[in-house]
């Protein structure tokens, strides 16, 4: 196949042996496209990792959600509720202990108190007026699951899954914001090894309790309370 | 080689033309002004792409409600036009590289065309994979990438092995294509008027002047890509069948199923190359590179693979009658005579009937015999998925699920509309590179041979 050669160039030989150099660099490329293959290499490598960066980082929840927090009707401050007046998580969420949801308050949890605190802040009379027309307050949730996951706070609570867990150190904020990323592996990371993350149930509101050795004492509990949590798709996909 | 003088062989091309009509001849389409035939079928072409990439957006903003799936058929014309496509773009591979390596001299005129198409089909054939899933923009779960929920496609399902083998077999092409037109584009470098023209096919000839270690480069590069093609031609087409012989459903569930695919395949891609082939020689002025001979090599190998695809269908029902599976057995009298029927009887009748025809010379070498029996082939082939796909979903073990299936407007558009996409880009390549491998067709003429000439 070498005679190939004459057979390409039998109608260029007599110019490709032209001894002019004008001519061969018709052919030729200019020095600096030499390095263009380690460019590309290079450039190809670094491609592909900031692909998996865009999947892995960038559309995922730690970077789409983490720190969402939309503004409230009424500014209401867990950091002076919970935090400061040292008012229980279940005082409000009532149902955490006994359902999926953990239950948004009504306007009448507030008003056991504010029917005589604060009543002239213009705050309390806009929950008021709720109150009186009987039309809920329109709480904007912070915290969202996509609608095809089956999420229960009964099963984790009452399993020594604490609230500040999954949602952070609430006392401390003016204004919720979502801290975790409440992602798919997130979830199964604690599925996988929930040992990280139990404590006693009397505990599980209490924000700021730690203890020196929390993985055997989770390794404990988990092993008395039967705490074995599932991986199959139906668990969360129902 | 060296018997050539002693043995006559037919010749590849019409004796009497030297080297630089050669280059002429395919030179003279990229060169000279566009014909008013070109103009005509590129707007149809692009109207039918256009069509194309209406269907898909209606497709992406509406769901796949607006195709014609139902319960027990999830799996319509979606799946029926990607193995279509695919099945296609195997005449190329197997030219270039299975024949390269038997050095069958013949392909030279013709692997060039084969390719193009080849490339182009793996391309419509793309297309679907993306869009079947139903949300495309959900396609990322096709790749192992790592993700926020950690999770891995399913390494297990031949599904995935799909998308490697695929991709794998669209990027060899690809490659196999670009080297072997290197030197070719260099003889269009030379030979340009105009400076951007030098330019750019100057930049895809990489800087080539057909010097001696060029020509070696080039033909290691070219056997190695030759030879890490040859087992893609068998492999693609294994992996797309696994795809249903891999489940468990009647029909689908059987061993023939890779070596019956792969037969199809070619069987489909050469037909696809001669309707194509008979076209572009007339239009293009190219009967004397790509001579009758040629076409009757490839309606030759079109009546061997017919012949296998038509034993394999005889021998899906042996295997079913044999098995005594009661579920088999229903799903193939239930194809040849079940609701379904018309198409099975079209398959039949385009697949293992038409491509008979062949034995004979004189159909084998009449051009208009040959381009309509190879129309059929091609309608024959897309019938055959839509059998198999199809027909085995549509009844199968549970009575109460059975449903007919039929196709939507919107179905049928996509489909039209996927053959636009191939007829756009494959235009465009009769219309900016050399359609025939200049440098290898003038290494098979007698011209090349470095005794040529000499007294015996």
């Amino acid at each position: 196949m070498g005679r190939l050669f004459l057979v390409i160039s039998s109608t260029k030989v007599t110019k490709m042996s032209e001894p002019s150099d004008q001519k061969l660099s018709n052919y030729l490329f200019p020095r600096w496209t030499n390095k263009l293959p380690a460019y590309f290499a290079i450039g190809g490598i670094l491609f592909f990792c900031f692909i998996i960066f865009v999947f892995w980082y960038w559309l995922s929840p730690k970077n789409t959600d983490i720190g969402y927090a939309p503004k409230q009707p009424i500014p209401y401050s867990h950091k002076l509720h919970a935090g400061e007046l040292g008012i229980d998580c279940r005082y409000c969420h009532i149902n955490v202990e006994r359902a999926a949801a953990a239950t948004v308050p009504p306007t009448e949890i507030c008003m056991n108190c504010h029917k005589i605190i604060k009543t002239d802040s213009p705050y309390i009379q806009k929950l008021k007026k709720s109150y009186d027309e009987n039309k809920p307050m329109q709480w904007i949730k912070v915290h969202k699951l996509p609608d095809y996951v089956y999420f229960d706070h009964s099963r984790h609570v009452n399993s020594g899954v604490a609230c500040v867990t999954c949602h952070g150190r609430i006392d401390q904020m003016a204004v919720v914001h979502q801290v975790q990323p409440l992602s798919m592996s997130w979830c199964l990371d604690c599925h996988r090894h929930p040992e990280k993350n139990l404590r006693p149930k009397s505990l599980i509101t209490k924000m700021d309790w730690s203890t020196p050795d929390p993985l055997s004492l989770g390794k404990e509990l988990r092993q008395a309370n039967h705490i074995n949590p599932r991986e199959d798709c139906s668990t969360c996909h129902r | 080689m060296q018997n050539e003088s002693t043995v006559q062989r037919p010749h590849l091309i019409t004796p009497g033309i030297n080297f630089k009509e050669v280059s002429d001849i395919v030179c003279k389409p990229v060169e000279d002004k566009t014909p008013k035939w070109w103009f005509i079928a590129f707007t149809g072409a692009v109207s039918l792409l256009l069509l194309l990439l209406s269907m898909l957006s209606y497709l992406i903003w509406e769901g796949v409600g607006v195709w014609g799936l139902n319960n027990p058929v999830a799996w319509g014309f979606d799946i029926v036009n990607f193995v279509f496509w695919v099945g296609i773009g195997h005449a190329g591979t197997l030219i270039s590289a299975i024949l390269f390596l038997f050095k069958q001299k013949w392909r030279m005129s013709i692997n060039r065309f084969a390719e193009a198409m080849t490339i182009f089909a793996v391309i419509c054939a793309l297309v679907f994979p993306g869009i079947h899933v139903g949300r495309a923009w959900l396609d990322f779960y096709l790749f192992p990438i790592p993700n926020q929920m950690a999770m891995w496609p399913n390494f297990r399902s031949p599904l995935l092995w799909d998308v490697f083998a695929v991709s794998t077999y669209f990027s060899v092409s690809l490659l196999f294509w670009f080297v072997g037109l290197i030197p070719d584009l260099a003889v269009i470098r030379d030979r340009a008027k105009t400076k951007t023209k030098k330019m750019v096919y100057g930049i895809f000839a990489l800087g080539w002047r057909g010097a001696n270690r060029h020509w070696q480069n080039y033909e290691k590069a070219y056997l190695l890509l030759a030879a890490l093609a040859t087992p893609l031609v068998l492999s693609v087409h294994s992996i797309v069948s696994f795809d249903f012989a891999v489940s468990q459903l009647p029909g689908w569930h059987t061993t023939i199923f890779p070596p019956y695919f792969v037969a199809g395949a070619i069987f489909s891609g050469f037909a696809m190359v001669v309707t194509l082939m008979v076209l572009a020689r007339e239009l293009f002025g190219l009967k004397d590179l790509i001579t009758l001979h040629h076409l009757e090599c490839m309606n030759r190998i079109i009546l061997a693979t017919g012949t296998m695809v038509g034993y394999a269908y005889a021998m899906e029902f042996f295997t079913a009658w044999y098995s005594g599976n009661q579920y088999e057995a229903f799903a193939f009298v239930n194809r040849a005579f079940g609701p379904y029927a018309w198409a099975y009887w079209i398959m039949i009748s385009c697949n293992v009937i038409s491509p008979q025809l062949f034995w004979s010379k004189r159909i084998r070498t009449s051009i208009p015999l040959m381009f309509i029996i190879s129309i059929f082939v091609n309608i024959g082939m897309w019938f055959e998925r839509f059998v198999i796909t199809v027909t085995s979903l549509h009844a199968d073990f549970l009575p109460s699920s059975w449903a007919y299936y039929s196709p939507t407007w919107v179905d049928l558009c996509t489909l039209a509309g996927s053959f636009g996409l191939f007829f756009t880009l494959f235009l465009l390549f009769l219309k900016f590179l050399p359609m025939i491998a200049i440098s290898e067709v003038k290494g098979v003429m007698p011209e090349a041979n470095p005794h040529h000439g000499e007294a015996h």
